[in-house]
C-alpha cells in the first residue's frame, strides 16, 4: 500500500510556506504598484498601507487603507488589505468581518476563504475552517495553500475526533496551527496557474510569474522609500504581531576620513574615585547620540548620500545578508533620487549599554511628494574612534 | 482518493457478513428507533460507494444526535485524517495518530469500537420481523405486558410486546456485557448469566453511582435452577452508561447487561418489577409463529394432561410426568411420589385449574422450560390457591417435570 508522506512537521512547513507567502509578497506588491500608477490617489494610499503593514505599522496602515476605501469601498484589493492588517492587529472579529463580506461579493475569490480559515484556526474554530478553506478549493480546486491548509485542519479535526473516540487529552497534543496566511489578492492567481502535483503528490508551490516581481525596483514611480520587501511576513498562526522588519540603508564607505577622533573623552582621566561621573557621562553620551541622529536625519533629507553613508559602523548588519556592496549601492539610488524629500524624527528614546553602544528608539517621519509615512524605528548605536554609528537599523519597536 | 479505499474494506466486511440473513429484513419494525444505528449503516454505505463528502456530513449529523458516541467520533477522525494519509483499516489511523502524539496506548480502544461498530451493524441489519420470535417467548402471563430477550453476541436487546400471549417486536437496542462474556458460573468471573430471569427492582440513579449511568433494574441470578447447577455470585444488572460516553464497548461489564442512558431510560417504562421476563441468550434461536405455537401447543396439552392425570388420583398417571431427576420442596422423585400417593388415598375428589400460565424455555445448553401459573386445588378436605413453578425437560423424547415448587 503506497503512502503519501507524512504533514511535514510544524516548524518545516511553517518555514517553506512562510517563505512562499513572502514571494506572494514580493510579487504582490509589484502588480499593486504596477497597476495602479495610473490611479495615483488611489494607489498612495493603497500602497502606503501596505508598506505601513511591511514594516509592522498596523495602526497607521489601517488609516490609509480606511482612507483609501472611502474613496473606492468596494475594491476588492483594499478590503482585503483590511482585513490582512486587521488580523495582524488580532482583531479577529472586524478581520472575519472583512474577509467573510468579500466571500460574498466575490464568492469566486479563493484568498478570502483561505484567510478566514486561518482566522478560524486561531481561534480553535475548526469545523468553521474547514467549510472556508473546501470553499476556496471549490472555486480553486488546484489552490496549493488552500490545500495545505487544509491538510492541517483535517489533521486537527482527525486528532480532535480521535481523541473523544479513545477519551484522549488531545488538545495540548498537536501544538500550533501551521496554516498560512494568503497576503495578496493576486497570490492565488499563481497558485491557479502554476500549482501542481509533483512526484511525490504533495501539492507544489504555485509558480510565481518572474516578471512583474522586478516593477518596483524599476518603476519610476516607486518612491525613495526606506521600507521594501518584508524578509518577514506576520506570520498569522504563530505570531500575529508583526515582526520587526529590518529595512534597507546603504552601505558606508568605511569613512577614510575619521583618523582623527573628534572628541576623546578624557580616555584615561585621573583615577579620581568621584562617583559622579558616570550620569555626567550618560548625559553627554544622550546628547552627542542626539546629534548624531540628527545629522544622518539631515544628510539623508538633503540627499547627501555620501555624509548619510558615513553614519553607518564598519559592521553594520545589512538586511537579509546583503552584501554591503550590493547595499551601498542600493541605497545610494534610493537616497539620492531626485525630489525633495523631508525625514524627521520625534523624540528620541536613548538606552545606552555600557559607555560605547546604545539602543535609540523613535518614531521616524518621511515625506516625499507622493509618499507620507511615520514609523517606529530602532537604531543600534556604536561608539567608533570618538565617534557614534550606526550598527543595526530596524523600523519597529 | 484512494487513501479511503481501505475504509471501505472494513466497512464490505461489515455490510457483506449481514447480507446473508439480510434477506428477510423485509419488513421494517414500525415502533423502534435504533439509535444511532441506523445513520451509521448508512455511513458505512456512503464509504463503500465512494462518497466521502455525505458520509462526512452524516458523521456529523450523528454525533449531533449523539455528542458523546466514541464510535462516530472515531469514524469521523478516519474520515478526516483520509484526506491526509492512507488508511489501511477502519480505526487504525486513530491508533496511530493518537500514539505519534500522545504515545497513549489505544490500540485496545480502537478494537473495542471496532467491535461495536460491527455488533451495531450487523444487528440492525438483522433486526427482527413480524415473522420470527425469539423461542424462548412460549407463553407470557396476560399481566407481563412486555418480555426482554438479550442476545449477547450480538450485542443486543430485544423488547417485545405480549400481544394476547404473542410476542409483537418493539424495539432492539445495542448492549454491553460482560468482559469474559457469557455463561456465568461463579462469583467475580465477570460473565454474564445465561438464563430465564425477571426484573426484582428499580434502582433510582439517585442512589447510585455515575458507573450505573440513569437507572438500574436487578434480576434474579443465580434463580432456582442456576443455584441446583451449583452456580453463585450476586448483582447482576441491567443498567445505564456513565456520562462520560454514549456507550460501551460490546464487552465491558462484570456480568451486567448495559444500555445506553436513553436506550435505558425508553426500556426502564416497560419494565415492570417482580413481573417482566429477562432471558439472556448467548444467541437466540429464532423460530417461526407457525413452528412457535407448536411447540406451545404441545406443552400447553402435556400440562393439561399433568393437570387431568393429578385430578384422577391416579398415582402412576400422575408419576409418569415426572422426570427420573426430579427434585422439589426438598424430596427427590420417590420421596415425592410416596407423599402425594398418601395425601391422594385421603381425597374422594380432586380438582385442580391453572391460570394465568407463562411458559419460557431456557436459552442454550441446558434444555428446560419454565413454567408458572396460579393454581387453584380444591378437594374435599382441602382448598387453596398458590403460584406455582415447575421446570420442564424433555426425557426420552416427552415433556417431563424435573423440579416444582412455590414460586
Amino acid at each position: 500500500m503506497p503512502t503519501l508522506p507524512a504533514i511535514p512537521t510544524a516548524a518545516s512547513s511553517t518555514a517553506v510556506r512562510t517563505r512562499r507567502s513572502a514571494q506572494a509578497v514580493v510579487l504582490a506588491l509589484g502588480l499593486a504598484v504596477a497597476c495602479l500608477t495610473a490611479l495615483p490617489v488611489r494607489a498612495d494610499s493603497y500602497r502606503e498601507a501596505s508598506q505601513l503593514l511591511k514594516s509592522g505599522q498596523h495602526a497607521e496602515a489601517l488609516k490609509q487603507v480606511n482612507r483609501h476605501l472611502s474613496a473606492k469601498p468596494k475594491d476588492a484589493q483594499g478590503r482585503f488589505l483590511k482585513g490582512i492588517i486587521l488580523t495582524g492587529m488580532n482583531k479577529q472579529k472586524e478581520a472575519i468581518e472583512v474577509f467573510q463580506k468579500l466571500t460574498e461579493d466575490y464568492p469566486d475569490l479563493p484568498e478570502p476563504y483561505n484567510n478566514l480559515a486561518v482566522i478560524y484556526a486561531q481561534q480553535k474554530q475548526f469545523d468553521k475552517a474547514r467549510q472556508a478553506l473546501e470553499s476556496a478549493i471549490r472555486t480553486h480546486p488546484a489552490y496549493a495553500t488552500a490545500h495545505e491548509n487544509l491538510g492541517d485542519i483535517y489533521s486537527r479535526l482527525a486528532s480532535q475526533a480521535y481523541g473523544k473516540a479513545l477519551q484522549i487529552d488531545s488538545s495540548n497534543a498537536s501544538a500550533q496551527t501551521k496554516l498560512a496566511m494568503i497576503n495578496d489578492l493576486v497570490g492565488a492567481e499563481g497558485a491557479k496557474v502554476g500549482a501542481g502535483r509533483t512526484a511525490d503528490g504533495k501539492l507544489a508551490a504555485p509558480a510565481t510569474p518572474a516578471a512583474p516581481a522586478k516593477a518596483p525596483a524599476t518603476t519610476p514611480v516607486t518612491p525613495p522609500t526606506p521600507v521594501v520587501i518584508a524578509s518577514a511576513e506576520p506570520k498569522p498562526a504563530a505570531a500575529p504581531a508583526a515582526r520587526p522588519v529590518e529595512s534597507k540603508p546603504v552601505e558606508v564607505k568605511p569613512a577614510p576620513a575619521p583618523a582623527v577622533p573628534v572628541a576623546s573623552p578624557g580616555a584615561a582621566p585621573a583615577p579620581a574615585p568621584a562617583p559622579k561621573p558616570e550620569p555626567v557621562k550618560a548625559a553627554d553620551a544622550s546628547s552627542e547620540i542626539t546629534a548624531a541622529v540628527d545629522a544622518w536625519l539631515a544628510a539623508w533629507s538633503k540627499k547627501d548620500v555620501s555624509g548619510y553613508l558615513a553614519h553607518y559602523a564598519k559592521d553594520f548588519h545589512t538586511p537579509d545578508g546583503q552584501s554591503r556592496k550590493a547595499w551601498e549601492t542600493d541605497r545610494s539610488q534610493r537616497v539620492g533620487k531626485p525630489g525633495k524629500i523631508e525625514v524627521s524624527r520625534d523624540k528620541l528614546n536613548i538606552k545606552t549599554e555600557g559607555s560605547d553602544k546604545a539602543v535609540v528608539r523613535f518614531r521616524q517621519g518621511y515625506k516625499s511628494a507622493t509618499f507620507t509615512s511615520s514609523s517606529g524605528k530602532t537604531l543600534v548605536l556604536v561608539k567608533r574612534d570618538g565617534k557614534w554609528l550606526i550598527q543595526q537599523e530596524r523600523v519597529g519597536g | 482518493m484512494s487513501a479511503l479505499r481501505q475504509l471501505v474494506g472494513v466497512a464490505c466486511t461489515v455490510l457483506l457478513c449481514m447480507q446473508g440473513a439480510a434477506a428477510d429484513v423485509g419488513i421494517p419494525a414500525r415502533y423502534t428507533d435504533s439509535g444511532p444505528d441506523p445513520l451509521l449503516v448508512r455511513i458505512f454505505e456512503h464509504i463503500e460507494k465512494n462518497r466521502w463528502e455525505p458520509a462526512l456530513n452524516e458523521t456529523e449529523a450523528l454525533l449531533k444526535a449523539y455528542p458523546k458516541f466514541r464510535l462516530g467520533h472515531l469514524i469521523k477522525g478516519d474520515l478526516l485524517l483520509a484526506r491526509t494519509r492512507t488508511l489501511k483499516s477502519f480505526g487504525e489511523g486513530g491508533a496511530q495518530h493518537v500514539a505519534a502524539k500522545t504515545g497513549a496506548p489505544v490500540a485496545e480502544q480502537v478494537a473495542d469500537l471496532q467491535q461495536e461498530a460491527i455488533a451495531r451493524l450487523r444487528a440492525y441489519k438483522n433486526r427482527p420481523n413480524g415473522a420470527q420470535v425469539p423461542r424462548y417467548l412460549l407463553q407470557m402471563r396476560p399481566d407481563q405486558e412486555h418480555a426482554v430477550v438479550v442476545d449477547t453476541q450480538k450485542a443486543r436487546l430485544y423488547l417485545y410486546q405480549n400481544d394476547k400471549g404473542t410476542p409483537r417486536f418493539v424495539a432492539d437496542y445495542y448492549i454491553s456485557h460482560g468482559k469474559l462474556g457469557a455463561d456465568k458460573l461463579k462469583e467475580g468471573d465477570q460473565k454474564t448469566p445465561i438464563g430465564v430471569y425477571h426484573v426484582t427492582a428499580n434502582l433510582s440513579r439517585k442512589k447510585l453511582p455515575d458507573l450505573y449511568g440513569s437507572g438500574a433494574f436487578p434480576i434474579n441470578y443465580p434463580n432456582k435452577w442456576d443455584k441446583k447447577m451449583g452456580r453463585n455470585g450476586h448483582g447482576i444488572w441491567l443498567h445505564g452508561t456513565p456520562s462520560d460516553t454514549f456507550s460501551r464497548p460490546p464487552l465491558a461489564s462484570d456480568g451486567c447487561v448495559v444500555l445506553a442512558n436513553s436506550d435505558l431510560d425508553a426500556l426502564a417504562k416497560n419494565l415492570q418489577v417482580g413481573t417482566t421476563p429477562v432471558i439472556i441468550s448467548n444467541s437466540i434461536e429464532w423460530t417461526t409463529l407457525d413452528d412457535w405455537q407448536a411447540e406451545r401447543k404441545s406443552l400447553l396439552a402435556m400440562i393439561d394432561t399433568w393437570r387431568g392425570d393429578w385430578e384422577s388420583r391416579d398415582i402412576e398417571r400422575y408419576a409418569r410426568h415426572y422426570a427420573r431427576d426430579f427434585s422439589g420442596d426438598g424430596k427427590k422423585l420417590a420421596e415425592w411420589l410416596a407423599q402425594k400417593k398418601k395425601v391422594n388415598a385421603g381425597k374422594q375428589w380432586i380438582k385442580v385449574a391453572t391460570h394465568n400460565i407463562s411458559m419460557f424455555r431456557n436459552p442454550g445448553k441446558d434444555e428446560y422450560v419454565v413454567v408458572t401459573f396460579e393454581q387453584d386445588y380444591q378437594s374435599n378436605n382441602l382448598s387453596n390457591r398458590m403460584q406455582k413453578r415447575q421446570y420442564w425437560i424433555k426425557e426420552d423424547g416427552r415433556w417431563k417435570i424435573v423440579h416444582e415448587d412455590a414460586a
